[in-house]
C-alpha cells in the first residue's frame, strides 16, 4: 500500500468573533490583546482529515503551520482534535501566499502525503491563494471550495461549491483540496484530549531549512475602515414602499 | 505602458458578465492595452462576444477540446503560456477566477492581488481584508501582476466594440489528472444569485420553507434572484447555496430586499455593496435597519402580498 498520510496546513488568525478595529494611524488592524484562533476553514480541514482516517482511508494526519513561536498553541489544539503529529515552521513575519506554498511543498516532499487539505482562505487577509499555488508548484490536481470528498481507488471525487451550483470533479491522488464551510462541522475538543496532545510529537523546523521566506512583493501601505452607508428613510406601509421603489426606478 | 490580459469567464457558450467588469477595471489603468483571452472548446463563439466589449483591443481565441469545462489545472498552463507578454493578468473574483488565478500566478512566479476593488496606479491597488471590515492599499513590486477583480466594485464595460480576434494555439502540456464529472445547477430559471441586479432574501421570520413561496412569487414579478440568511439556511427552509453573507455569497445588486432578516454582521458583510437596500421586518430595532436605504416595520406576511399586488397593478 502506498503512503497513507494526510497533511493539513493551518493558520492562526484573529478569532472570527472579534470585531475588527482599524488603527487610527492607518498602519493596520488592532491585534494587541485580541483573541487568536485557528482559521475556521482550517479547522474544517483538520476535521475532514480525521474523518477520512476514521473511515479507514488514511493512517496518519499531520498538521503543519508557519508562524512565530507562540503558534504552537494552535498546533497543540489541532493535536487535541486528533491529529498525530505537528510540524512548526518557525517564521516571525508572515509569508506571502506563493512563498507559503513553496514551504508547504518542501513539507510535502518530506512527508509524501496522498492528500493535502487546507482551508479555502484565511479569514484575516482573505487571499484564497495558497492551496491553488501549492497544487501548481507541486504540479498536482486541485479541488477548491470542497463541500464533499469521497475517496476510492487512488482517486478523489470532490463536490465543489461554485457560483453556478455544485460541481463535481474526479482527481487523481496525490492532490490538494481546499475546504468550504459546509464540508463538515469540526468536533469539540475534550479535556483529556488536550492533556494527551501535550505529549504528541511536535517538530520545529527553521524556515531556512524549507526554502526561506521568499521575496516579499506585495506591501500594505495603508489600512482604513470601510466607507459607511448613508442613513436611509422609513416608510409606513406597502403602498409607500412601492411608491418609493417606483420613484427610484427599481420596480 | 501596461498591457492587461483579461481571462474570460463563460459557460454554455455565453460570456459571463464578470468579464465585462474585468475589462472595465483594466480600462481604468492609464494607457493600458486591454486584451481578452477566451479558452473554449472548438466551435465556440464566445470570442466574438468578447470582441464586442467596449475598450477591448484584441481577443485571443484559444480553442481546445480540453476546454469544454473550466478546470483550473487544465486552463492554468494555457493561460500562463499566453500571458508572457503582458504586465497584468486579470480574472474575476468569482469561484472561476478564485480557483484559476492563483494557479496561474504560481506558474508565472508572480504575486497575486485578490479582490481588487480600485486601482490607484498600475502597481497600487485597494482590496478588502477581514471580510471587508478593513480596506488596504497595497503596492506591488513585480514586473508581472496577477489579480482577481472584485466584480461588485466595477460597472460592466459597454458593448459596441469590434476588437480583432486572433486564433492562438499556446504551447502547453495539459494534464489528464483532473476530470469534470457534473454540475448540479442552482436556482433553475431564476437569475443567478451572484450576478443578479435584483435580489430578494428571506430570513428566519419566514418560519417555514413553504413560506418562502411568498419570496419566490415576489421575486418572479420583478425578475429577482432569491437568497436567504444563514438562519433560514440553518433552519432548513432553503438549501445552503442560497445563503447570502460572509460565509455564503457576497453580492452587490442594484436592489436588495431583506425580508424577515434581522441583519447579523455576517449577513451585512455580504450585502454592504448593494446599491439600494430595502428592509422589511417587524422588529423596529433590528440591525438591518441601520444599513437599509428604505425601511418598513411591519408583518411580512401582509406586506409582501400587498407589495406584489401593487407591482402587478402597475404593469397593467
Amino acid at each position: 500500500m502506498e503512503n497513507r498520510k494526510i497533511l493539513v496546513a493551518i493558520k492562526r488568525v484573529v478569532d472570527y468573533n472579534v470585531r475588527i478595529r482599524v488603527k487610527p494611524d492607518g498602519s493596520g488592524v488592532v491585534l494587541d490583546g485580541v483573541k487568536l484562533s485557528i482559521n475556521p476553514f482550517d479547522a474544517i480541514a483538520i476535521e475532514e482529515a480525521l474523518r477520512i482516517k476514521e473511515a479507514g482511508h488514511a493512517d496518519e494526519v499531520i498538521v503543519a503551520t508557519i508562524g512565530p513561536a507562540d503558534c504552537q498553541a494552535t498546533l497543540r489544539n489541532a493535536l487535541a482534535m486528533g491529529a498525530q503529529r505537528a510540524l512548526h515552521v518557525v517564521a516571525d513575519a508572515p509569508l506571502e501566499p506563493l512563498a507559503t506554498a513553496r514551504v508547504l511543498l518542501k513539507l510535502v516532499e518530506r512527508e509524501s502525503p496522498f492528500l493535502v487539505i487546507l482551508g479555502k482562505q484565511a479569514i484575516d487577509d482573505d487571499n484564497n491563494q495558497t492551496g491553488q499555488m501549492l497544487a501548481a508548484v507541486w504540479n498536482r490536481p486541485q479541488a477548491t471550495f470542497a463541500s464533499k470528498i469521497e475517496l476510492a481507488d487512488g482517486k478523489a471525487k470532490v463536490t465543489r461549491e461554485v457560483d453556478a451550483g455544485l460541481e463535481t470533479l474526479e482527481i487523481d491522488l496525490p492532490a490538494v483540496v481546499t475546504t468550504d464551510l459546509r464540508l463538515n462541522e469540526p468536533r469539540f475538543v475534550k479535556l483529556p484530549e488536550i492533556m494527551k496532545a501535550k505529549s504528541k510529537p511536535l517538530v520545529t523546523i527553521p524556515l531556512a531549512d524549507v526554502g526561506g521566506a521568499g521575496s516579499a512583493r506585495v506591501k500594505i501601505t495603508k489600512t482604513e475602515p470601510p466607507a459607511g452607508r448613508q442613513k436611509g428613510i422609513r416608510v409606513k406601509d406597502a403602498g409607500e414602499l412601492f411608491a418609493e421603489l417606483h420613484k427610484r426606478g427599481l420596480v | 505602458m501596461s498591457s492587461v490580459l483579461v481571462i474570460a469567464e463563460h459557460a454554455g457558450g455565453k460570456l459571463n458578465a464578470s468579464t465585462a467588469k474585468c475589462v472595465k477595471a483594466a480600462g481604468t489603468l492609464a494607457g493600458a492595452e486591454v486584451v481578452v483571452a477566451v479558452f473554449a472548446p472548438p466551435g465556440s463563439a464566445v470570442a466574438a462576444q468578447a470582441a464586442q466589449l467596449a475598450g477591448v483591443a484584441r481577443v485571443l481565441d484559444v480553442q481546445h477540446s480540453a476546454n469544454e469545462h473550466a478546470l483550473a489545472a487544465t486552463l492554468a498552463p494555457q493561460v500562463a503560456a499566453v500571458a508572457a507578454p503582458f504586465s497584468h493578468v486579470f480574472g474575476p473574483s468569482t469561484t472561476f477566477g478564485k480557483d484559476l488565478m492563483p494557479r496561474v500566478a504560481a506558474l508565472l512566479d508572480a504575486p497575486q492581488v485578490s479582490d481588487v476593488m480600485a486601482m490607484e496606479s498600475a502597481r497600487r491597488f485597494r482590496r478588502p481584508i477581514y471580510a471587508g471590515n478593513a480596506i488596504t492599499t497595497v503596492e506591488v513590486a513585480s514586473e508581472k501582476i496577477v489579480a482577481t477583480i472584485r466584480i461588485a466594485s466595477f460597472e460592466a464595460a459597454g458593448g459596441g466594440g469590434s476588437a480583432k480576434i486572433e486564433v492562438v494555439t499556446p504551447k502547453a502540456e495539459l494534464p489528464s489528472h483532473t476530470r469534470f464529472v457534473g454540475l448540479a445547477a442552482a436556482g433553475g430559471d431564476r437569475p443567478d444569485l451572484q450576478s443578479a441586479s435584483k435580489v430578494i432574501s428571506g430570513g428566519r421570520a419566514l418560519a417555514s420553507s413553504d413560506a418562502f413561496k411568498l419570496i419566490y412569487s415576489l421575486a418572479d414579478k420583478i425578475g429577482a434572484a432569491v437568497g436567504a440568511s444563514r438562519a433560514a439556511v440553518d433552519a432548513g427552509y432553503v438549501p445552503s447555496d442560497m445563503q447570502v453573507g460572509q460565509t455564503g455569497k457576497i453580492i452587490a445588486p442594484e436592489l436588495y430586499i431583506a425580508i424577515g432578516i434581522s441583519g447579523a454582521i455576517q449577513h451585512l458583510t455580504g450585502i454592504k455593496d448593494a446599491r439600494t437596500i430595502v428592509a422589511i421586518n417587524k422588529d423596529s430595532e433590528a440591525p438591518i435597519f441601520e444599513v437599509a436605504d428604505i425601511g418598513l416595520v411591519g408583518d411580512l406576511f401582509t406586506i409582501v402580498p400587498e407589495l406584489e399586488k401593487l407591482i402587478d397593478a402597475s404593469k397593467k
